[in-house]
């Protein structure tokens, strides 16, 4: 393989790894404070996209105000779902709430076939992102440029918030002790929602991007971005920010080199996740930048 | 009463059932009969998602995948071998797997432990993990089944499925299989194993401070699950006569999950309940997705609306139904008959 063909696959590889990063980063961080595996967080990137599809296509919006109507949408549709099915079993068992998370994602799956069809859609993609930018005998879609730019700055903003506001504080402590965070004043149910609706703006713009750098759209597109991204946040250490990005980026080059190196391998590519999580749950299970937790009886 | 009369009354019952069968097998339409055998099958798939979920505590989301193993090993020992060359028609099968023929019975017995090797070989690594994670991983991997399948084309014919699978599956067959898998289990449940997996799913740490070995008991009950769902796969591959890979992805587990939450995690009598009660109202709803004529107003059909009335519902049992139509009572002769009702003894 020569230097040239490396390059272009690892941006390949980069501008996969951070849309994995931006959906990884809502996994870790509901998690992180309620320890939910939000199994509709996949579907919520599906949601995006059509949102985007139909505000270009029936409502003749400008993409980047179907863009940013979509984030906000969907934003809303997040907290609207932890509102409506995960926070009355808050106090229910942990199997009571997963098969809701679990009830949630196939409804949003057979809900989005009979509102937007089986059949898959083309997904409109503006000129800008199909741009051919040649360096020296490399060349990429600057889209492949422009997705690792709009994701890394959206996750430093993102550490910056969890780290300097008042209201990043409040998370912080949710996800160290949601009842010590109650007595201290801080209003959970309020932290909670905006969890989700951070979490859900992100995978958002990972999803509208999911569908420039895939045009095919149906309503069950999510699901496999969905699992891959978990696995990303575990790989990281669940509950923990700069891992899920980590995560995101190791599947995301992971799963491209392996194809471009072994493209025997090529129908097995959705398998590749699947070996890394059990690779790192036997060797490490708190991940790689997760802390060690003991179990408390 | 005394327990020779209850086990004299469970073998009249089930024997006046099988007279039940024999008449409906002769006289009812194939739709009936064939609504039936699918009441039998779901009943097979529900207990055996209900052993690790329900009774072990394992959250495991893997029955497709297993039920897909058994399906096919099933398949192609029992299709002719005229008929397997002719569905090989894009690449040639394996020279091996054309020449194999077996009868039902062996078949089933191969697709349940073909699937109960690949239940251990997955078990072993994911079931070091709890709660999510394992659900994760074993919904991962039954994914990747159906991945493999569509990509191992001189074994599975890949995406193209395979076609014309003798219709072995009567009802003797189905809810035979069914009678065992339910007495088995009894049996298993009231033993010191089903009271281990009772344990871990009580408590992990307790369980295994009182001497249990966990990872030992877990394995066995993943085990035992995928035999059964081999076999509830295969059973099903032999009635429908047509799968392919995509059969069996996430969507099969989640049908199947809603029976087991519905009737009662825990709990046997609410599996085969809940079985029969869904697999019938997903006949039924198919009138929502058929034009409806009210007589004064005309409704279009609309496809896939079954699917979006049942993932609803599975909302509503965990929001509203959390410990199903059964909790974990069994039935029992004593609860007929008004004696010390919801005692955990079975018939």
């Amino acid at each position: 393989m020569t230097f040239e063909l490396f390059l272009q696959h690892f941006i390949n590889g980069i501008s996969l790894g951070s849309l994995y990063a931006l959906i990884a980063i809502g996994y870790t961080m509901v998690y992180g404070i309620v320890r939910l595996i939000n199994f509709a967080h996949g579907d919520i990137i599906m949601l995006a996209a059509y949102f985007v599809f139909f505000g270009v296509g029936l409502f003749h919006m400008p993409w980047w105000l179907a863009a940013l109507f979509s984030i906000v949408l969907t934003a809303l549709v997040g907290m609207g779902i932890e509102k409506a099915a995960y926070k009355p079993l808050r106090d229910a068992p942990r199997i009571s709430i997963l098969i809701s998370a679990i009830g949630v994602s196939f409804f949003l799956e057979n809900f989005g076939i009979v509102v937007f069809g089986g059949r898959p859609q083309a997904f409109y993609s503006p000129e800008v992102f199909q741009r051919v930018i040649k360096l020296g005998n490399v060349s990429i879609i600057s889209l492949g440029i422009i997705i690792p730019i709009i994701a890394i700055t959206l996750l430093l903003g993102l550490v910056y918030v969890v780290n300097n506001t008042r209201t990043g504080m409040a998370m912080r402590a949710c996800s160290k002790d949601i009842d010590t965070a109650k007595l201290m004043g801080i209003d959970v149910d309020r932290i909670i929602s905006l969890t989700f609706g951070l979490g859900s703006a992100l995978a958002a713009v990972g999803g509208i991007m999911w569908g420039l750098k895939y045009p095919q759209l149906h309503p069950l597109i999510g699901i496999m971005p969905g699992l891959k991204c978990f696995i990303a946040a575990v790989v990281g250490g669940i509950g923990n920010i700069p891992g899920a990005m980590l995560g995101g980026f190791i599947l995301g080059l992971g799963e491209i080199l392996l194809v471009a190196f072994l493209p025997g391998l090529s129908g097995y590519r959705d398998a590749f996740a699947f070996v890394i999580l059990i690779l790192i749950l036997l060797f490490r299970p708190t991940g790689i930048l997760g802390e060690k937790v003991a179990e408390k009886v | 009463m005394k327990s020779t009369a209850k086990i004299l009354l469970s073998i009249a019952a089930i024997l006046l059932f099988f007279v039940f069968l024999y008449w409906a097998q002769k006289n009812l339409d194939p739709y009936k009969v064939r609504i039936l055998n699918l009441c039998a099958i779901n009943i097979i798939l529900t207990l055996s998602l209900n052993l690790t979920n329900g009774f072990t505590g394992l959250f495991s989301l893997g029955t497709a995948g297993f039920m897909a193993v058994g399906a096919y090993v099933s398949a192609l020992l029992t299709m002719p071998y005229d008929i397997k060359t002719m569905n090989f028609f894009m690449v040639p099968i394996n020279p091996v797997l054309a020449e194999l023929h077996a009868p039902f019975i062996a078949a089933l017995i191969l697709a349940g432990i073909v699937s109960t090797v690949v239940g251990f070989l997955i078990g072993a690594p994911v079931l070091k993990l709890k709660g999510d994670y394992l659900a994760i991983a074993t919904l991962g991997f039954g994914e990747i089944i159906s991945v493999v399948f569509t990509n191992t084309q001189t074994i599975t014919n890949g995406a193209l499925g395979l076609k014309g699978i003798p219709q072995y599956t009567i009802l003797y067959w189905s809810w035979g299989t069914a009678v065992i898998v339910i007495i088995g289990l009894m049996m298993l449940l009231n033993s010191s194993y089903g009271r281990a997996f009772k344990a871990i799913r009580e408590d992990e740490t307790a369980a295994q401070a009182m001497g249990i070995n966990l990872f030992y008991h877990k394995l066995l009950s993943f085990s035992i699950s995928a035999f059964i769902a081999g076999i509830g796969g295969a059973l099903l591959g032999n009635l429908i006569s047509t799968i392919d890979p995509t059969m069996f992805r996430f969507s099969l587990t989640y049908q199947i999950l809603l029976m087991v939450v519905l009737g009662g995690m825990g709990s046997i009598t609410g599996s085969v309940i809940s079985a029969s009660i869904m697999t019938v109202i997903m006949e039924l709803l198919r009138a929502v997705e058929s034009p409806m004529n009210l007589g004064f107003i005309s409704l279009p059909g609309i496809p896939g609306m079954r699917m979006v009335v049942f993932s609803a519902l599975l909302i509503a049992v965990a929001l509203f139904m959390r410990r199903g139509i059964m909790g974990e009572k069994e039935f029992s002769w004593d609860m007929l008959f008004g004696k010390g009702a919801g005692r955990r003894e079975s018939a």
